[in-house]
């Protein structure tokens, strides 16, 4: 089943998110340089789309944030997605991150994020024990329908701490 | 639509590339992360919680600033909204004080008419010379233009 929701994008969430990883890039926050590059205008950086989850009302890692509201939902999901008091937050971790880019997110784009589950599988991890694997697909899209940016996760349940090494 | 820095003709097959990612990672930059992603799982801000109840020797980064902080390196390097795709696998994890090095390699050059397809393979890796994220990357770009790229 697919779960849905809005994406807002503007210029101080790009600012946000780029000053974030130390960028210096003027393409990402000044509108009299990027508009003088053949793009026209400011864009977002490559990683950008996964701060999607500010308006993702079923996100599992929004700290103590309300808005958007959540949808009621049953107990089982909330379990999965972390709401059920900190234990799968310490044994989620990210395994893996690939986006195909259509076209680049820019400010004032209000864009439909539409995830579907993927893949899951098992595997005997060296330093985290038994690791479950699970695959997500979230497709953004624009006003038009038209596919911006295809993100695919991987999502690493571990049966404890990974070991360093 | 792109900036691209480099034309497609200009580049070679083996061709590397390389930049320092961050010096001795602070604490507040991880915090700065998880407000700029929205991802606020303890287990990359919280002491406590990251030690007592998960385990972990601290709080580390999140897996995307890593991605993020190589995504910087591809864009420094080729230009922007040039990339196709984009992916990485996150190997270990990234801890405050960590000093990240970047390096992308050119792996296959294939010219598609007036443009020309580009894949790199990029890798992030730590003061102990462990990688901690790897990937690769495709990019779009422009056969020879006007000689100024």
């Amino acid at each position: 089943m697919a779960d849905e929701h809005e994406f807002h994008v503007d210029r101080t969430g790009i600012l946000l998110f780029a000053s974030a990883l130390g960028e210096t890039n003027p393409i990402y926050y000044d509108e009299a340089h990027a508009k003088a590059t053949p793009l026209g205008g400011v864009i977002a950086p490559p990683t950008f789309a996964i701060s999607s989850a500010h308006w993702n009302p079923d996100y599992g890692l929004r700290g103590i944030r309300k808005i958007p509201a959540s949808k009621p939902r049953p107990a089982v999901l909330a379990e999965r997605s972390g709401g059920g008091g900190g234990g799968s937050l310490a044994r989620v971790l990210h395994g893996e991150q690939r986006f195909e880019y259509h076209r680049p997110i820019r400010p004032g784009m209000k864009l439909t994020v539409t995830t579907k589950p993927g893949k899951t599988w098992t595997k005997e991890g060296k330093r985290g024990g038994s690791l479950r694997f699970s695959e997500s697909v979230s497709e953004y899209r624009d006003e038009a329908g038209e596919l911006v940016v295809t993100a695919t996760s991987v999502g690493v349940l571990t049966e404890k701490a990974v070991e360093q090494g | 639509m792109s900036n691209p820095k480099r034309s497609f003709d200009g580049l070679k097959e083996g061709e590397t590339f390389e930049a320092t990612l961050v010096e001795n990672l602070t604490r507040t930059q991880i915090v700065q992360y998880a407000a700029g992603s929205g991802d606020f799982n303890p287990i990359h801000h919280d002491e406590t919680f990251a030690t007592k109840i998960a385990g972990y020797p601290s709080v580390f980064a999140h897996g995307m600033l890593t991605m993020g902080l190589l995504g910087r390196l591809i864009t420094d390097w080729l230009g922007d909204g040039v990339l196709g795709s984009y992916g990485v696998r996150f190997v270990r994890q990234v801890w405050p004080g960590d000093t990240l090095r970047g390096r992308g390699v050119v792996k296959r050059l294939e010219p598609q008419g007036r443009h020309g397809l580009v894949e790199i393979e990029v890798v992030a890796t730590n003061q102990k010379g462990d990688p901690v994220v790897t990937g690769s990357a495709t990019a779009l770009l422009p056969r020879r233009e006007a000689g100024s790229i």
